[in-house]
This record gives C-alpha cells, structure tokens and sequence, in this order.
C-alpha cells in the first residue's frame, strides 16, 4: 500500500511541476497577446499594473475571482456549472504528453498525437454545453457555431497530422520530434504547416474565426450568460488551448525541443528552452493575425475548410506518400 | 494489481450506469451526454487492457465526431423533453416497447453466438497469418492485420461508408432558385470597364440604374 502512495505522491508532484508553470503562462500570454495587438495599432496595451503591465493578467484574475458568480434561474443549473470546469480540464490534460526534452515527459505514451487530437476534439463540448446549458440565444448560436466550426476544422488537422507521421512511422510525439533531427518538417511540409496554423487558429476560435463569440453578432457567444471565476475558467481554458496548438504546431513542424543548428551556441541552449521559443514565436504570429485580419463571413469559413483545406491536404498526403515508397524512404522497415 | 482492479470496477461502473441512463433520462440532451461519458469510460476500458490506439480512436471518432453531430441534431430538433412514458403509472402502451424488446433479443442472442464462437477461436486464428507480439506497438500490429488479411473487407466497408455519404447528400440535396452565390473568380476578374459607367446624365431627368 505504501507504494501505492508513493506512486501517488510522484505523480502529483510532476503533474504539479507542469501545470503550476503552464498556468503561470496562460496569464502572461494573455498580456503578451493584449501587448502585441495593441502595438500593432500603434498602441500601448496594458503597460500600468507592475513593470511593462506586466501583472495585468493577475489583476484582472483577482478580479474574477471577488465577481459575483451568476447562474440563470432558466439553466440547466449542472451543465452549466460543468461547461467552464470542463474547457479547463480539456485544456490542461492535454499538457501531459507534449515532450519539453529528450525523456522529460509527463507521460511518454504510444500513441501520444492520437492523444492529443483526441482531447483537443473533446474540447467542442465545454463550448456545446455552455451554450446549451445558458438557455438563451445568443449563446446557444455561438454554440452551434462553434461546434460546426471545430468539428469541420479538425477533419484537416487529422489529414496534416498524417502527412507527419508518415514521414515519420511512430505516434510517439518523442519519435516525432527525433525524425526532424536532419530536417524539420516544415520545410519539406511548408504547405501543410500553414494550413495546420490556419487550422489551429479556427480550432481555437481565434479571429479571424472567431464566430463563436462574434461580438458584433452574438454579444460574446457562448460565454454571454457565464461571469466571474466561471468565465475566467473558459478564458483560461481558451488561451491554455492556444498554447497548447502552439506546442503541438512545433512538436509537429518545428522540431520540438531540438535547436535550429546543431553547433555549439545553439546546442548548449536546453531543449525545453528551445521548445518555449518556438511555441511563444507561434504565439506572437497568432497574435499579429488576430490584429491584421478581419473576421471571416460563416460560408466563407465552411468553404474553406470543406472545400480548399481538405481536398489540398489529402492530395498532399497522396503526394507525401507516393514521394517517400517511390524514394524508399518510408519509415520502420 | 489492486490499482488496476478498482480502476477496472470503477470505469466499468460508470459505463454500465450511464448506458442505463442514456434510456432512462427524461431529457434528450442529457442523454447524449451520458452516452458520451459512455464512450468515454469505455475507451478508458480499451486503454486499460492495452489497446491504446483502439481506445484514442473511440475518442476521436465517437465521441469528437459522432456524439457532437448527435448533439447537434438533439439540439436543433427541439425534442429536448420526453414526456417520460416509460416509467409514468399510466403507460398507454406504447408502441416502441415490443420493438425495442425485439431487438434487444436479437443482440441478445448475438451476443451468444460470438461468445460460443470464442470456442472455435483458435481454428480461426490459425488460417491468419496474425502474430501478435509484446514487441510492436498495438497500432502497427492492427495496421499489418488490416492491410493484409483484411483489406477486401477493409476497403468494401470504406466503398460502402462512401456510397451511404454520397447517398445522404443525393437525398437531402435540393436545387433552389435565386440562391446568390460568392464567385471569388468572378470577383477578381472583374474590370474597370465592367464596373464603371459613365453616363452623361440629362438636366432634371437623372439616371435610371439597374436597367
């Protein structure tokens, strides 16, 4: 029985050395994101609470945390609650099996991006009974919205992760990042990269596919009925995501925690340091497109995914394919 | 192995209580979510006794697929509240209880051919060139099964998930008139001589457009 709890006392002990620091970064991405916007339009962005503004985002989390937390009379009372609880709980989970190291991994499992594309698909679900759950219409739309959205979006990201682990032969994430110790996938994958990124920003409800909680329209979609440390738990569930496609976007393309060039200044910076550049780098590009791109109509959106995204990506898997048996390079023979 | 027992019982429990009440809730929606917390214990099942990649692949598929289109259809259709026939004092004999029995029965008796059939498993086994070992990951070991032995099967069942796609779009496709499509073509090609007229317009009398 002791060993049991010793397990126990482990586990607990990495799983909180991994969300305590994720957490902490969801909070500073949010100002980095408010800072990045605003300088884009020649602003200055939260710059007052802290230096550079740089306790903004704990400021507004106290905030939420002293709001009054309102429930309907007309919900469905444990839906409701449920909704934000299980955004954040998708969010963070995901976090398990991204690799920051060679062997520094919470949970080095087999099929790791099956893992992870599945958790990010349950993520619809917060947002469906959210919306569903508030009884009313606004965010009953976004709802819907919402999960037509990530539902077809998704359908590509599938079609892109195979184009990777075919070039790869493993769903270990830790296999994935050792192929590109020659070449990063995106190089010979630049087109699937970018519409894994366009992808990833509609995944996540970002703008310019951000119709879910299209304020101009829907008030603020499924989160209108939702206040206090509910709504900071969908907001921190939102961003956590983003990071985590950021992550998973350099897990995939970019190399992971391996550095760009294999001498000496570069290779003595450590893995998991590498992994944080690229992932805030990803962050700042999602950033510059939500302050550059105006929102998408809604059959502008299906058609783009429906229509360019999968058909393209599943010719490029064709290709992929028929490139690497006619070369010989199919992995794990 | 106690862990992995209680976790076993634990799993299981969930799934078999919410598969009851996937049929017992009165509200439609709620019942959705419970098949999903159904499929999701299950797949927890599938990842406890090692088959990591069947177990990820019931999550991808039922429950971020299949369950959100229930979902959907639930929602939109507004059939939210049954009026609970089922268990009310006065049932006024419905007529989906007989035919639900029935096909209870079916699978019933299903259930016991394939668990007869576990007998003659071995013989079957044999005529495959299945050779399951420790060593390769679940996933490549389905993959060498189904892309051998299978792959008539394998791909009929693809041919006819197609055909069932293409059928449902025939079905529900209807040509409706006056419907104004987006061109990005048409827009982009267009000219300035297309889009600009210059009218020499006549004192007090104006231009007629859209003529």
């Amino acid at each position: 029985m002791d060993s049991y709890f010793s397990i126990l006392f482990n586990e607990v002990y990495k799983i909180l050395f991994l969300l305590v620091p994720v957490l902490v970064s969801v909070a500073m991405i949010v100002w980095l994101d408010r800072r990045v916007w605003a300088f884009v339009q020649k602003r200055r962005g939260p710059n007052v609470v802290g230096p550079f503004g740089l306790f903004q985002s704990l400021a507004d989390a106290l905030k939420y945390i002293f709001k009054e937390i309102i429930i309907p009379a007309s919900s469905n009372k444990l839906v409701f609650v449920l909704a934000p609880v299980v955004t954040m709980t998708l969010a963070l989970i995901s976090w398990a099996v991204i690799p920051f190291d060679e062997d520094f991994v919470l949970a080095d499992i087999n099929v790791g991006i099956l893992y992870l594309f599945a958790v990010s698909s349950l993520g619809v679900y917060g947002i469906i009974m959210g919306g569903w759950a508030s009884n009313s219409k606004y965010p009953f739309l976004g709802a819907i919205r919402s999960a037509a959205q990530m539902v077809s979006y998704e359908v590509s990201i599938g079609v892109i992760i195979i184009n990777v682990l075919l070039c790869v032969g493993s769903l270990n994430l830790s296999d994935i990042v050792m192929a590109q110790q020659n070449l990063w996938f995106v190089i010979p994958l630049f087109p699937m990269f970018v519409i894994f990124f366009i992808s990833a920003l509609a995944e996540t409800n970002r703008p310019p596919f951000d119709l879910p909680e299209a304020e101009a329209e829907l008030v603020a979609g499924y989160q209108t009925e939702y206040s206090g440390m509910m709504y900071a738990m969908f907001w921190l569930g939102e961003y956590a995501n983003i990071l985590l496609m950021c992550a998973m976007g350099s897990v995939l393309f970019l190399g992971g925690w391996l550095s760009p060039i294999d001498i000496f200044p570069f290779n003595a910076v450590p893995g998991p340091f590498w992994l944080i550049f690229k992932i805030l780098f990803l962050f700042i590009l999602f950033a510059l497109v939500k302050a550059t791109v105006p929102r998408y109509r809604y059959d502008q959106l299906m058609k783009l995914g429906w229509k360019i995204f999968l058909p393209f990506s599943l010719f490029y898997v064709v290709l992929t394919s028929s490139f690497l048996l006619y070369f010989d390079l199919l992995p794990g023979k | 192995m106690i862990a992995h027992s209680v976790f076993f019982y634990i799993f299981s429990l969930i799934a078999i209580v919410s598969a009851v009440m996937v049929t017992v809730s009165k509200n439609t929606v709620h019942s959705v979510f419970f098949l999903i917390l159904d499929f999701i214990s299950i797949s927890c099942l599938f990842i406890m006794i090692g088959a990591e990649f069947l177990g990820m692949i019931m999550l991808i598929v039922y429950v971020g697929a299949v369950a959100v289109l229930f979902l959907f259809v639930v929602m939109m259709l507004n059939v939210a509240e049954q009026k609970g026939q089922w268990f009310s004092s006065r049932w006024d004999g419905g007529t989906h209880i007989p035919v639900g029995l029935l096909v209870s029965l079916i699978i019933f008796f299903e259930l016991i051919i394939v668990i007869g059939g576990w007998k003659y498993k071995p013989d079957l086994l044999n005529s495959l060139s299945i050779n399951i070992s420790t060593e390769v990951t679940n996933t490549r070991s389905i993959g060498n099964v189904l892309y051998t032995d299978y792959i008539l099967l394998f791909q009929i069942s693809g041919m006819i998930l197609l055909v069932a796609m293409i059928g449902a779009i025939v079905l529900t496709y209807r040509e409706r008139a006056g419907v104004k499509r987006q061109s990005y073509v048409k827009q982009i090609s267009r000219e300035r001589d297309e889009g600009v007229d210059l009218v020499e317009a006549e004192r007090n009398k104006g231009v007629k457009i859209d003529a």
